[in-house]
């Protein structure tokens, strides 16, 4: 072995990708969302063929593109970041895991992109029926990326189609009907685009709560609210439905990252009365609870649908894993054998007998005398298994807490655009000025559920990047602690003035309202400046 | 043949045409940022230019994360290694190129001259060096780069950035790409610009295309001279695993092995001269259209012969010969790369032709925007 793995060079690169995996999925859901609420829009507009209903697609579009542009520029990041910080994981998964990545490329991310040039300026250029098609492609466009990204990150929740090869060190694509059918991407791929309608819900309904409140455009705010609340009722009902999905396909791939959820540290065999912890204050080190509220008879059919089905606790997981450790040090010992010598045969057989747990011996390296499992033997094979096997749990305080409240955002949400929908299509939503307040408000808590949700997932996988099959410790690339903090200062100083002049503008349009680009479209269609007719008076090819 | 041989043959041409459409289409929208404040000299001018590509940038930088993508799918050792070893490298063209498309959408969106002044500056920046970082990478790749792995497939690094950055040969190609981009976006200027920015892109458009073949000339006599390295012995149909398998050789002059072997090959480096020269006549006489594709042809000669040279080497090792990637030890499985050609073979066609539709949407001449117009760039 060349040099060791650095720690704290692991724990930058986390940060890293962390950081910019969050602040990229700030610009995500708005545009999966979005893109859907403008080509509801404008399929009004073409088939009633009112004017306003153009003009609330490019007000809205308008704001869409200033969120969009960060998307895509955020997103080159996590497309490279694989590479430039996660080289032995790109080694070990890039058979199996770049394939969606580079399918949503050709598929999904270049029809969006391609499209969103002519949705923005090729108004006065193709016929109104045309243009719907093209707003429509950028929203499958937009979708079918998303579809992709959690198909990859679904295999590294639940590896399915991979198998390891010993002659080329890495997990090879063995199937690609199980990757694409993985239960956790398939479901995890519906709540995350539903969680973008109901951001997107969100940001339309409250901005136009906001002229509501102060008399602008009303024709456009109350049309606009409308289709947003509906929308958003809709959408939230699906988000928590698909999540409970989820936490349902979690409990059999995911044991771990469910009782840290729940913050669940010793099994219950009576099943039917198991409580669910409402509120829990877990503690790793002493490994239990200090404080919780549980409530009986509530947990075992809320996560596996039913009443005999026993969840494991995190202590009972522990100790299921520790067999695995000792199994997958020797696999890992006989694989560096045969690597050294292809000849070997009886360490290839010894290898294979332990590959199932090939994982928790990469696990085990960071806690071996000098990284090397070779060096594990009677004297300190127990301590590094105990170890190990308590290295299998996450962060059980931040898994309880990000997922409790990305849940009660849910609801807190369902409930606002409940009433919201209600009075909107009563006619008389104008009459209840603290609603629409707090709809204004409430314009961050998607955002907040989307980030929670976000952290509730990848928390929940640590300690691996692969679940059981890679672990985090050793993903990363064997960079210096010099170069982490110079990319790491960039991204932060680069991030936050992009953040900066994002909030100022969108504040900055927000405020001026349908008005103003109203009358600038007229007076100057869009088009980069082209010389066309007026918006909607002709909907036909530019003649010049 | 073999299947798995012909379909790593097969990704290494895709690989190829990657980069050649990244290194025109990007290429293109980034000569025009690096142009920006040279052929546009008030705002106005300057919102046209932005304009010409407006519509376009966003989906031309497809190529790049398309580009990262396949190469993590279909080279996965090769993009684990070279975005690691050219770490800092890649985080400064990776800052420059996350700037571009927040550059684009923000720059016109306030009025303030000093907010469009700083935004321009970022066009600058944001066109110039991931160009150079592009073909600066690909000079370094020629010469060898300083890695090698561990047992378990872990790379490990032994040269600092500082060097990728500032050798003389990665200097120079570094400024062949420049060069060759603001080429390609000045001739994209004429196309779709008018007066006066249009005969200031003809001017630096085709100055940049005989600068582009003095520094091409240099660096064939320079790679010509310099140790390139040589496979000894490799079996093609190996499973993809860099660790060993293979025996590399560095000899002088081992970069020419190819063409002496077939030596038509020699008419790629031709091919590229005769379009950059031909191009920049073109653009002189004022035919941007016939002078913007001699530019694409002259890409295409410039990277094939890179690619000829090295075949079959992708980026070999100064550090461990034997450890080199080569297309036949970085390669995907052969079942990957077998659907990793169904998508392309499906997709490359449909995105070729909606692109080449928004493009007839968009084509015409770009008139300046209304100072009021804010939904323009």
């Amino acid at each position: 072995m060349d040099m060791l793995i650095n720690p704290t060079v692991v724990e930058l690169s986390r940060l890293q990708f962390a950081l910019t995996a969050l602040y990229h999925f700030l610009f995500v859901p708005l545009t999966l969302g979005l893109t859907f609420i403008l080509a509801t829009m404008e399929s009004v507009y073409v088939i009633t063929g009112k004017p306003i209903y153009k003009e609330m697609t490019q007000f809205w579009g308008k704001l869409f593109a200033i969120n969009f542009a960060l998307g895509v520029a955020t997103g080159l990041t996590m497309e490279f970041e694989f590479g430039t910080n996660w080289s032995m994981y790109s080694h070990f998964v890039g058979d199996i895991f770049g394939t969606p990545l580079a399918i949503e490329g050709l598929m999904a991310f270049f029809m969006e992109s391609t499209f969103v040039g002519i949705m923005f300026f090729g108004w006065d250029r193709i016929s109104a029926k045309a243009h719907l098609v093209v707003t429509y492609l950028v929203a499958l466009g937009s979708n079918l990326s998303a579809l992709w990204i959690l198909i990859a990150n679904g295999f590294m929740q639940d590896p399915r189609g991979g198998t390891f090869d010993p002659n080329t060190m890495r997990l090879e694509f063995s199937s690609f009907v199980q990757l694409i059918f993985n239960e956790d991407a398939q479901a995890k791929f519906v709540h995350t685009s539903i969680a973008g309608f109901v951001t997107g819900s969100m940001f339309v309904m409250g901005i136009s709560a906001f002229y509501l409140l102060t008399n602008k455009r009303k024709d456009i705010a109350l049309r606009s609210f409308r289709i947003a609340a509906v929308f958003g009722v809709i959408s939230t009902i699906g988000v928590v439905t698909l999540g409970d999905a989820l936490g349902f396909i979690d409990a059999k791939a995911q044991p771990m990252k469910v009782a840290a959820m729940e913050a669940i540290w010793n099994t219950d065999y009576n099943t039917a009365s198991a409580s669910w912890n409402l509120i829990a204050f877990p503690d790793k080190a002493a490994g239990k609870n200090l404080f919780e509220i549980g409530i009986p008879y509530v947990l075992t059919p809320l996560l596996t649908h039913s009443e005999d089905t026993v969840i494991p606790g995190i202590h009972q997981l522990v100790d299921e894993a520790k067999p695995k450790v000792v199994n997958g040090i020797k696999a890992m010992v006989a694989l560096k054998e045969y690597n050294h010598d292809h000849s070997n045969l009886q360490a290839l057989a010894t290898f294979k007998q332990y590959q199932a747990d090939m994982g928790y011996g990469f696990l085990a390296m960071q806690y071996a005398p000098d990284q090397d499992l070779k060096k594990v033997d009677a004297s300190n094979m127990t301590s590094v298994v105990d170890k190990t096997a308590q290295e299998t749990v996450p962060n059980v305080w931040v898994e309880f807490w990000a997922f409790r409240i990305m849940v009660a955002f849910g609801f807190i949400m369902l409930a606002i655009f409940a009433f919201a929908a209600y009075f909107s299509l009563k006619n008389d939503i104008e009459k209840h000025p603290l609603l629409l307040k707090v709809a204004m408000w409430s314009i961050p808590l998607p955002w907040f559920a989307c980030e929670f949700g976000w952290i509730t997932a990848e928390n929940g996988r640590q300690p691996w990047t692969v679940y059981h099959m890679l672990p985090t410790f050793v993903s990363a690339s064997s960079h210096s602690v010099s170069y982490m903090i110079f990319s790491l200062i960039g991204f932060v100083l680069l991030y936050s003035s992009f953040i900066a002049a994002e909030m100022y503008l969108m504040f900055k349009y927000a405020r001026l309202g349908p008005q103003v680009s109203h009358h600038g479209h007229d007076k100057a269609p869009a088009g980069g400046g082209m010389a066309a007719q007026p918006a909607f008076a002709k909907p036909s090819l530019n003649k010049q | 043949m073999d299947l798995y041989i012909g379909l790593k043959v097969l990704w290494w041409v895709l690989l190829g045409v990657l980069l050649m459409g990244l290194a025109i289409m990007v290429g293109m929208d980034m000569g025009v940022g690096t142009l920006l404040r040279f052929v546009g000299k008030n705002d106005g001018e300057r919102r046209q230019a932005l304009n010409v590509v407006g519509p376009h940038w966003d989906g031309n930088q497809v190529w790049f994360i398309l580009g990262g993508g396949a190469i993590f799918a279909a080279w996965p050792t090769l993009y684990a290694t070279s975005f690691s070893v050219f770490y800092i490298v890649m985080i400064l063209l990776l800052f420059s190129m996350i700037l571009r498309p927040v550059a684009f959408e923000y720059r016109s969106k306030v009025a303030a001259s000093k907010w469009r002044d700083s935004w321009d500056w970022v066009f600058l920046v944001s066109g110039f060096l991931p160009m150079f970082v592009y073909g600066a990478a690909i000079g370094n790749i020629l010469e060898g780069v300083g890695f090698h792995f561990g047992w378990d497939g872990q790379y490990y690094q032994t040269e600092s950035f500082i060097w990728y950055l500032l050798n003389p040969f990665a200097i120079l190609s570094g400024l062949l790409a420049v060069s060759m981009s603001i080429y390609q976006g000045g001739a994209m200027l004429m196309l779709r610009g008018t007066d006066p920015i249009s005969s200031r892109a003809r001017n630096y458009a085709s100055t940049a295309g005989l600068v582009a073949i003095v520094l091409f000339v240099i660096g064939g006599f320079m790679i010509a001279g310099m140790h390139g390295y040589r496979l000894i012995s490799g079996d093609p149909g190996m499973p993809a695993n860099a660790v060993s398998g293979q025996v590399v050789h560095l000899a002088s002059g081992a970069w020419l092995d190819n063409y002496a072997a077939q030596p038509i090959l020699w008419l790629v480096p031709l091919i590229a001269i005769a379009g950059m020269l031909l191009g920049a006549m073109m653009l002189r006489a004022n035919k941007p259209i016939i002078g913007w594709w001699l530019g694409a042809i002259a890409w295409i000669g410039i990277l094939g012969t890179v690619a000829a040279s090295m075949f079959p080497f992708l980026m070999p090792s100064s550090d461990n010969l034997n450890q080199s990637l080569t297309i036949w030890n970085a390669s995907g499985s052969r079942y990957n790369l077998i659907w990793m050609t169904i998508f392309t073979a499906i997709f490359v066609p449909t995105i070729l032709s909606y692109t080449t539709w928004c493009f007839r949407v968009m084509r015409g001449k770009v008139i300046k925007p209304d100072p009021a117009d804010d939904h323009a760039y």
